[in-house]
């Protein structure tokens, strides 16, 4: 738990960091505020060190505690349906070929 | 700064019917009525991002015809409704009050909206929200903020602020809002209206443009609690395109919503009228509640003890969930991308960096973060224990009442500007709504009464799991203490 103690939880490099992860391209002013953001945020986050979670099962769905859920009995069966019109997907496409969705370079060298 | 919208006296649902049943064309006559205050007030207002004149009128006059071939009116015949832009509609554009999303029309349609459609519902076209549902005063929206009909200087609440502010304004009869934290409820508040948080699972997500999977909910807005639950019966049931949709059977909402409190059992959690409670909100919602002990119901003092931990819980899960959800906006698909990039990993970042606004930017960035190696069990497993013992408070809770009335917000509708610099105070507006999103449970916001400047004030009633019944039940007789 040490990880959400300390004064300053986000460092700079820390932003640039993330914000690569998230494939974000922040300008140096969004990355001052945005480290200044992430860390209010997560000062008010630490707070939940307060309680002792240590037997505690993670809640990751609803469906856990109403029962359900996407099981069996409930999963759509396992046959061919239609699928979207491709011309009318590809007419969203900033950038498309009719067959392919066109892109920038892949490989750089 | 006040201005009165609020004169447009539109029909109710069943008003509707007995008027398309008699033959005098009410259904193109009401959607008329709409675009004619839409024409008039959403130059102001900005609830509306697109409509859809001809696909609407169409339809009116279909439905208008229909008592002359002699057919059943379907449940929604001829209701005018909107829809918040983060649900699809085939042939309508879908932006989710991004940039990211301009121009994009989406080949297919929710299953919400689908369902509104089949009923014989009048789609009028797509309501104003915040950039894809984040925040809570309809201030993110690429394409500007909506005004609250009450007072134009203040904000409609959010994220599904067109949503409430086109029922609040006379625009529509009925709209669909999604809520992920409080995003139905909070508005619903802050506009006078009556808002619809379903039970998760109850209406398909399918076609709803993601936020965060595990809290997202499609659900009404209405200005009566009777024409909420007549649309909730509509949308609500399992839908094979949606796993986490649930099989449970959806009752008639209606048929009960008129049998009072008498006996009820209803629940008043102490964490909900603490520090930061407006002193005029907390008055409207205690008259409120002391009228429905007058009515018969048994008022109990309960406590929810996690309450405080809700809003940082809810920041941690529903951004984790929110990032890798809008991982999919790259400039490959559809939307925005920018032009000069010579490579994918550029083009990716700069569509990225182009499209979206800086609320989701920082939410983007906040849910990697919490998710990244070194962090996750710190911050989002932790996170996920929490969320199972604020659940825990509310299971509890349910063994000794039937029913939980809070206030729906802490304040009534802030003024524009107010809190855009401050993430943390605009995220502390939810504090009374992420509870139940967090915990799954149902809940309504219905008006209750207003400040002394004449803005809105909502009482919130959650219920059990699919128990939406006791809450239209609770929700018809706060709105019969008017």
């Amino acid at each position: 738990m040490s990880l959400m103690s300390g004064p300053e939880r986000v460092a700079a490099e820390d932003v640039r960091h993330v914000a690569e992860l998230a494939h974000l391209e922040l300008t140096p002013q969004e990355e001052l505020r945005m480290q200044r953001d992430l860390n209010a945020i997560l000062d008010y986050v630490a707070q939940l060190n307060e309680l002792d979670t240590a037997s505690v099962t993670p809640m990751t769905q609803v469906a856990e505690v109403i029962g359900g859920g996407a099981d069996a009995g409930k999963l759509r069966s396992d046959k061919p349906r239609g699928s979207l019109d491709r011309k009318r997907v590809m007419a969203s496409a900033p950038e498309a070929d009719g067959t392919f969705f066109k892109v920038p370079k892949v490989i750089e060298r | 700064m006040m201005r009165q919208l609020l004169e447009a006296n539109l029909p109710s649902i069943y008003e509707l019917r007995e008027g398309i049943t008699s033959g005098s064309g009410a259904a193109s006559d009401a959607t008329r009525r709409c675009f004619a205050r839409i024409d008039e007030e959403n130059s102001t207002i900005n609830a509306f991002l697109a409509l859809d004149r001809e696909g609407a009128l169409g339809q009116a006059e279909r439905i208008d015809g229909l008592t002359a071939q002699g057919k059943a009116l379907p449940a929604l015949a001829g209701t005018p409704m909107g829809i918040k832009d983060v649900l699809t509609v085939d042939g309508l554009p879908a932006t989710a009050g991004s940039k990211i999303l301009d121009g994009y029309r989406p080949p297919y349609t929710a299953t919400a909206v689908r369902k509104l459609q089949a009923a014989g519902a009048v789609l009028l076209g797509k309501l104003n929200c915040d950039e894809f549902a984040m925040g809570s005063s309809n201030e993110n929206s690429a394409y500007g903020p909506v005004r609250n009909p009450h007072a134009i200087d203040r904000v409609p609440g959010g994220s599904s602020g067109g949503s409430a502010a086109a029922v609040a304004a006379g625009m529509a009869v009925a709209t669909l809002g999604t809520d992920t934290g409080g995003s139905i409820r909070q508005p619903a508040s802050f506009c006078g209206v009556v808002g619809v948080l379903p039970t998760y699972g109850r209406v398909s997500r399918y076609g709803l443009i993601a936020f965060a999977s595990s809290l997202d909910r499609v659900g009404p807005f209405a200005a009566t609690v009777r024409d909420a639950a007549t649309v909730l019966g509509v949308i609500a049931g399992h839908d094979p395109l949606d796993a986490t949709s649930s099989p449970e059977p959806v009752p008639d909402y209606t048929a009960t919503i008129d049998s009072g409190v008498a006996g009820m059992r209803l629940g008043v959690p102490a964490e909900y009228f603490g520090e930061g409670l407006d002193p005029e909100v907390r008055a409207a919602v205690e008259a409120s509640i002391e009228k429905l002990r007058a009515a018969g119901a048994e008022i109990k003092p309960i406590s929810l003890p996690h309450t405080r931990y809700a809003v940082p819980t809810y920041y941690v899960i529903a951004t984790a969930e929110a990032s890798a959800n809008l991982a999919r906006f790259d400039g490959v698909r559809y939307g925005y991308r920018a032009k000069d990039a010579t490579t994918l990993s550029a083009m990716y970042r700069q569509s990225r960096e182009g499209g979206f606004g800086a609320e989701v930017k920082r939410r983007i960035m906040l849910g990697t973060y919490v998710l990244s190696a070194g962090y996750y069990d710190a911050y989002y497993k932790k996170a996920q224990q929490v969320r199972r013992l604020l659940t825990d408070d509310f299971i509890a809770a349910f063994r000794e009442v039937d029913a939980i009335v809070t206030p729906t917000a802490p304040t009534p509708a802030f003024k524009l500007g107010e809190k855009v610099d401050d993430p943390m105070a605009m995220y502390l507006a939810d504090i009374y709504t992420v509870t139940a999103s967090l915990a799954g449970i149902c809940g309504i916001s219905v008006p209750c009464g207003e400040s002394r400047e004449g803005l809105p004030i909502g009482l919130q009633i959650l219920g059990k799991h699919f128990d939406e019944k006791t809450v239209f039940r609770v929700g018809q007789a706060v709105e019969k203490q008017r």
